[in-house]
């Protein structure tokens, strides 16, 4: 009973601490504070609640007990420090800030505060997940393959870089949007990628991570629908990881998209991603995330691998290259030129591109290789691959697909 | 109101503009530096001379030391300044967007650590 109360809390944690963080920085006007101030209130709660029961908005009354507990220590600190004036302050500030205000704009507001261009990407990712996504410290660490001590110095930096350059707790108005607005999804993209293939560790999906980037895209859509990167960015991911059941076998090993039992796609996320990709085509303002959430959409519509329609997906990889130029959506393309062209002028774009430290580089070469029929070759490229993956269920998969051309 | 230092940075040994660009970048920090003071950001500013001007002065052993300088070994060095006032650090970033704009240079943004008017 005890270990289900705790599970029900850190779930209750994931799902609330966020918007209370989000909505007592605006009260406090501290990042540092806000934080406290819930982890005080869910310490309150794990004492209380196995007692007394659930209340019914959890959220609510955890964003109630951390600010009046902050507003309690800060009037005992007053006191302790003679600073009548501040307490006088906080404690007439914002009356109506609390957890009835319009939460979701705190939270937006706090993504732009967390992805502000002034903080390096690696420092925007890690606070968008502890402050938004509910994640501790070590939790953050393991995900992106950082020692725990690194990733709080980080964290404290980025916090204390917030605080001292003064960065503005506040949605860009829209002269600056257009500028603001793509490393917040370039940030929730790098999430949601890092739950869909972990980088590191045993498993292939984090579903939390996912899960996390998901709501936080949600949150964007609903409040910025009329940015159709938005939109397409949250398509991508709903098509994305409607196939999470199917890309793992029993034994949690890797399957490819062309290998999956499509039985396991989930429809309901399908039909979401797909009504917001036809959304997005009928604005015909295309951007990256919409063009790739296109690519899902024509693969979501082929009921078996061999119905996929490839001449209008490497007709979307052509528009995504000319939008977004970059050596890894040229892979991507020649995978579709493969299915359209065939494997050899598919591999003679591959070994064109600059990629030797991309582990799926090697991949992909390996399968046009063995398609073929250059199996030593094969063999070799599937080394190279595996040489630089870490992740143990893709390590796996390689080491079978190295055995299968050695073998044949 | 809190005040940032944007700072001017220019590498050493690179070939100088023309005279005609530099007239232009001259007209244009005016400009920003009009701006400056028509908003009420203005708080000092100005160019510097080649870091090869500079003279260090230390205290090495309990004597004050006078060295020719430049202090920091590196070829990168301030060219110019501004010091201004903005309520928080995009209103700072906006000005240097203007600032860097004006003086074909990379502008370096940091926060000053008190609050001359808190």
């Amino acid at each position: 009973m005890a270990s289900f109360e705790a599970t029900r809390l850190g779930r209750i944690f994931q799902e609330e601490s966020g918007r209370a963080v989000a909505t007592l920085i605006r009260v406090f006007g501290d990042v540092d504070q806000a934080e406290d101030a819930v982890q005080e209130a869910f310490a309150v709660a794990a004492e209380r609640w196995p007692r007394t029961g659930v209340p019914p908005n959890p959220g609510g009354w955890i964003t109630t007990t951390a600010r009046n507990r902050a507003i309690d220590r800060l009037r005992r600190d007053a006191k302790r420090h003679d600073r009548h004036a501040e307490a006088l302050r906080l404690s007439v500030r914002d009356p109506s800030a609390e957890e009835v205000g319009p939460v979701r704009d705190d939270q937006l507001r706090l993504i732009f505060t967390c992805c502000h261009p002034a903080l390096a990407r690696n420092a925007q990712v890690a606070l968008t997940l502890r402050l938004l996504g509910g994640l501790q410290t070590p939790e953050i660490a393991r995900a992106f393959l950082v020692p725990e001590a690194t990733m709080a110095q980080r964290l404290v930096r980025a916090k204390r870089k917030i605080r001292t350059a003064r960065i503005p707790y506040r949605v860009p108005d829209d002269a600056e949007l257009p500028r603001r607005l793509p490393p917040v999804l370039d940030v929730l993209y790098l999430v949601f990628n890092e739950g869909h293939t972990a980088s590191t560790g045993d498993e292939l999906v984090r579903p939390d991570l996912c899960a996390q980037a998901i709501r936080l895209a949600r949150l964007l859509a609903e409040v910025m629908p009329e940015h159709s990167d938005v939109l397409g960015l949250l398509a991508l991911m709903l098509l994305t990881d409607s196939r999470r059941k199917a890309r793992t076998g029993p034994d949690g090993s890797l399957v490819l998209l062309a290998d999956q039992d499509r039985s396991l796609w989930d429809r309901q996320l399908i039909e979401e991603g797909q009504t917001l990709v036809r959304a997005c085509l009928r604005r015909n303002l295309p951007g990256p995330y919409q063009v790739q959430a296109a690519i899902n959409a024509v693969h979501a519509d082929a009921l078996t691998a061999g119905e996929t329609d490839w001449g209008q997906i490497l007709r979307l990889y052509d528009q995504l290259l000319a939008l977004a130029p970059s050596p890894v959506v040229a892979l991507n393309r020649a995978v579709a030129v493969a299915e359209v062209d065939g494997p050899h002028a598919a591999l003679a774009l591959v070994d064109r591109l600059d990629l030797g430290h991309y582990h799926l580089f090697h991949a992909t070469r390996a399968t046009l290789l063995q398609r073929l029929g250059r199996s030593t070759h094969a063999a070799e490229a599937y080394t190279a691959a595996l040489a630089l993956t870490s992740n143990a269920e893709e390590r796996r998969f390689l080491e079978g697909r190295r055995r299968s051309v050695s073998a044949g | 109101m809190p005040q940032y230092l944007l700072s001017v940075h220019m590498v050493e040994g690179e070939e100088p503009p023309s005279p005609e660009v530099m007239d232009q970048m001259y007209k244009d920090v005016d400009a920003v530096n009009d701006e400056l003071q028509r908003e009420g950001a203005w708080v000092f500013g100005g160019g510097l001379h080649p870091a090869d001007m500079a003279t260090v002065v230390q205290v090495r052993d309990g004597e004050v030391l006078t060295t020719d300088g430049p202090f920091a070994e590196t070829k990168e060095h301030i060219g110019g300044f501004w010091v201004i006032q903005s309520p928080d650090l995009d209103g700072a970033l906006a000005w240097a967007a203007k600032a860097t704009r004006a003086c074909r240079s990379p502008v370096e943004v940091r926060p000053f650590q008190d609050e001359p008017d808190a």
